[in-house]
Order: structure tokens, then C-alpha cells, then sequence
């Protein structure tokens, strides 16, 4: 017999019954489906870490990097604390360092956040206006910088984004989740090639991305597609050429789909560009960020050439509906 | 019979090994790949494994009346006859890329069309 703890109440779990029948016996609601560890419907994160590894066969590496489990397939060999996916509950402050424009639309934003003990290049966090009205930032920074960096994209009736663009500034404090997501990068095939493709902010966990790779001698290429529809919309291309000519192994190529795009720049739409270049993308890792119509059409085209699903990370910028 | 098909196909590896072949085949079918054609295509790839764990008699035991309900969406979509032979029809060929032999392939498709009344929500 073994304890439960579940949003701050604790369950018994009998000999020989999964986390899932357990919680659902007690009342908990838990969405499931095939029952058997194979649909991941009922997905789980165990905070301590007490996760018997049958629970774990067939997800991402990332998910079971950090406790992920199947609840159906779960007999817990000792006391378990459980919180359903992407629990942002917990809330941390930070205070503004850095406020730099990157372009017309997108703002680089430096957070300093002490109480944050660990997190991923690549994950995002949510970031509150108020106590009511949060959205979500991808990371653009890595742990060893010592402090969080987002872009902001400021959208035309954007709420939140609007607010951090006419009136955040380097001294303010704000509150933030614990940074969630799966898309980042994990040291396991260091010789793998890796495939980054993004369009507008979606840059900014590709660069958390590239450069968290790099910084644990990822040895392997890794190709960074940036996509704009114009020239101006593209940022940090200095930054990143001088990476390309520092790390032998990384290659930043920048695309315009629009009319202005000169020699300077790949020609065409940033996934078409990957795939012509990159046509067999089989034992492949790729990571695919920003809008969620290219976050869609890539994941398919990736997946059709070949790569496998549990090597495509991918993180679509959703927009949060007017409020 | 079926705990027999599940041993007799490779069980779990079989599945693994069928599963990308099988979806890859699906996603290239015009006829039905605006049904798979999720935006989440992880949680998709997910489904279709635990429909060939299914099909190949292993442990994963939808009712009848789970497999109304989770495709009455799809059936308000317009999900016929039609595109449920097709989806057979690439499972069957996937299984024979995998040189999987004819007889243990019928039986698959024995499995597959005991739920079309199901699926089809008649």
C-alpha cells in the first residue's frame, strides 16, 4: 500500500492498482483511454521522481527526463506526489533587467529570477499582467546565463503584449510560472544531426536550443532555419552568423519567402528551404517553433521524410483569444 | 484466437515497427488523411498504436461502445464505408512492406472489420 498526493490531498493506493484506478476509484477525474500504456491519454508528472520505469516505456525522452508517466501502467513502488501535465501552478517573481528592441515588432526581454532552480533551454514560461491574465514566452536563454530572456512579439490586439512593449521596463516586477514544455534538448546522441526550424518569435527557443546543444558538445550539425516574409522581420542575424563562424558544426540560415530577399538570404518559405536541403530526415532530431499553421505543415513533412515521431519537438505559438 | 495473433505478429516490436510505416501511409492518402490529420499529430501517432495493438489481438481492449463514441466526431465529418476500407487497405499493405505473412494479415483484417459497424456508428 502506498500514499498518493494529488493537488494537496492524499489517496491510498492498494496493492496491485495503478495511480489511475486508485485516483479514479477515489473520485479523481483522470482522462484515459486505451488503459494499457499505449495512448498517453492519461499522461501524469510525479514531482518526486519515484517513477517506476515500466511507466515510462514509449514516451519522449524529454517527457520522462522530467517524471512523466503513464498513470494506467503505474504501480507505484513507493509514495508518490502526482500532478496532471504542464502544471503551472506554482509561481515565481522575477524583476525586469533588460528590455532591447530586435525588431519593429519583437522585444527582447531580460528577466532575473533567483527562486528558479533549474530549467531547460527551450521551455516556456507564462507571464503575468495581473493576477488574472498571463501568456506564454519560450525561453530564449540558457541556465548558465543566470537569467531569463523572452521575445516578445507584439500582436496587433495583444493584451499582454502590448503592456510589455509600451510599459515594462528594466526595474519592474513581475510574476511568473515555472518554466513547462517539452521541447528542448537532451545530451543522449551527441553525433545526431539536428534540424531547428522556425518562423518570427520562434526563434527564440531554437537559439536556447542551438546554443544548450553546443554548450554540452553536441558534436553532431545543427541547422538553424529562421522564415520571414521580409527582411525586417528576421533579427539577430548578425549574432547568429558570427555563432555560424565560431561553431564549425552550426549553420544559420536565414529565409525570406517575400519579394525583397536578396543573395544574402535562403529564397523561399524556411520549412521548404529545410526539406529541399534536407530531404531524408531519417535519425534526425527536429525542433519546430512559432506559428502553429508551420508548426502543422512541418511535423507532417518532417515526419513523412522520415524522421521519427518521438525525435520531432515541437512547439506551436498559440494566440490567445481576445479577451 | 487472438492472444495467439498478438504472439505469433512480434507482439509490442510489431507494433512499433508498423506503427510509423502505417501512419506515414495514412497522412499520404488523400482519400482519408484529413482524419488524421490532427494538430496534435503526437497524441495521433499515439491513437493509431493503440488501434494496431488492437488489431493485432493484443492487450488493448476498446468496447464497442467507446469505439461510437470516439469516432461519432468523425462520423459527423462524413467518416463512411469508404474510407474505412481504405484505412484497412493501408494497414494491409503496411503489413505486407513488413513481410508479415498472409495468413496472420487476414486475420488483422478479421479484427479491423469486426469493428466497422462500431466505428461507423450504424
Amino acid at each position: 500500500m502506498s500514499q498518493l498526493h494529488f493537488n494537496d490531498i492524499t489517496y491510498q493506493c492498494a496493492e496491485h492498482e495503478t495511480v489511475l484506478d486508485a485516483l479514479t476509484r477515489q473520485g479523481v477525474s483522470i482522462p484515459s483511454s486505451c488503459r494499457n500504456g499505449v495512448c498517453q491519454t492519461c499522461m501524469m508528472q510525479s514531482v518526486d521522481a519515484n517513477v517506476p520505469s515500466a511507466a515510462q516505456n514509449g514516451l519522449k525522452p524529454t517527457l520522462q527526463a522530467q517524471n512523466y508517466f503513464l498513470a494506467c501502467v503505474c504501480h507505484p513502488t513507493e509514495d508518490m506526489t502526482v500532478s496532471l501535465p504542464d502544471n503551472t501552478d506554482r509561481l515565481l517573481s522575477a524583476t525586469v533587467t533588460a528590455v532591447r528592441q530586435l525588431n519593429d515588432e519583437i522585444k527582447c526581454v531580460g528577466l532575473d529570477c533567483p527562486s528558479l532552480e533549474s530549467y531547460h533551454a527551450g521551455q516556456f514560461i507564462n507571464l503575468y499582467q495581473d493576477s488574472e491574465c498571463a501568456r506564454s514566452y519560450s525561453l530564449a536563454s540558457v541556465p548558465t546565463d543566470g537569467y531569463l530572456r523572452l521575445h516578445v512579439r507584439r500582436l496587433p490586439d495583444g493584451r499582454v503584449s502590448n503592456w510589455i512593449h509600451d510599459e515594462l521596463k528594466i526595474g519592474d516586477s513581475v510574476q511568473i510560472s515555472i518554466p513547462v514544455g517539452s521541447c528542448f534538448y537532451l545530451p543522449d546522441v551527441p553525433q545526431q544531426p539536428l534540424l531547428l526550424i522556425g518562423t518570427g518569435s520562434g526563434l527564440a527557443p531554437l537559439i536556447g536550443i542551438a546554443r544548450d546543444a553546443l554548450n554540452q558538445q553536441h558534436t553532431g550539425d545543427i541547422y538553424l532555419y529562421h522564415g520571414s516574409h521580409d527582411v525586417a522581420g528576421l533579427y539577430l542575424v548578425d549574432e547568429l552568423r558570427e555563432m555560424a563562424e565560431h561553431y564549425s558544426n552550426f549553420h544559420y540560415l536565414p529565409c525570406v519567402s517575400g519579394d525583397d530577399v536578396t543573395e544574402q538570404y535562403q529564397a523561399g518559405r524556411a520549412v521548404d528551404v529545410a526539406l529541399t536541403a534536407h530531404p531524408d530526415l531519417t535519425g534526425w532530431r527536429v525542433f519546430l517553433c512559432g506559428n502553429p499553421n508551420m508548426v502543422k505543415t512541418a511535423r507532417k513533412k518532417a515526419y513523412l521524410a522520415k524522421a521519427a515521431m518521438n525525435d520531432i519537438y515541437a512547439d506551436a505559438f498559440l494566440v490567445a483569444g481576445a479577451k | 484466437m487472438s492472444a495467439n495473433l498478438y504472439e505469433k505478429i512480434g507482439g509490442e516490436a510489431a507494433v512499433n515497427a508498423a506503427v510509423d510505416v502505417f501512419y506515414r501511409r495514412v497522412l499520404g492518402d488523400d482519400r482519408i488523411s484529413d482524419f488524421f490529420d490532427d494538430v496534435d499529430m503526437e497524441r495521433q501517432a499515439a491513437k493509431q498504436k493503440a488501434f494496431l495493438t488492437m488489431a493485432f489481438g493484443g492487450p488493448v481492449h476498446y468496447t464497442g461502445a467507446d469505439m461510437r463514441k470516439g469516432h461519432a466526431h468523425l462520423v459527423a465529418r462524413g467518416l463512411n464505408d469508404s474510407h474505412f476500407d481504405a484505412v484497412v487497405e493501408n494497414l494491409v499493405a503496411s503489413l505486407q512492406e513488413l513481410n508479415v505473412p498472409a495468413e496472420l494479415i487476414a486475420e488483422v483484417g478479421a479484427v479491423c472489420e469486426s469493428t466497422r459497424n462500431d466505428v461507423l456508428g450504424k
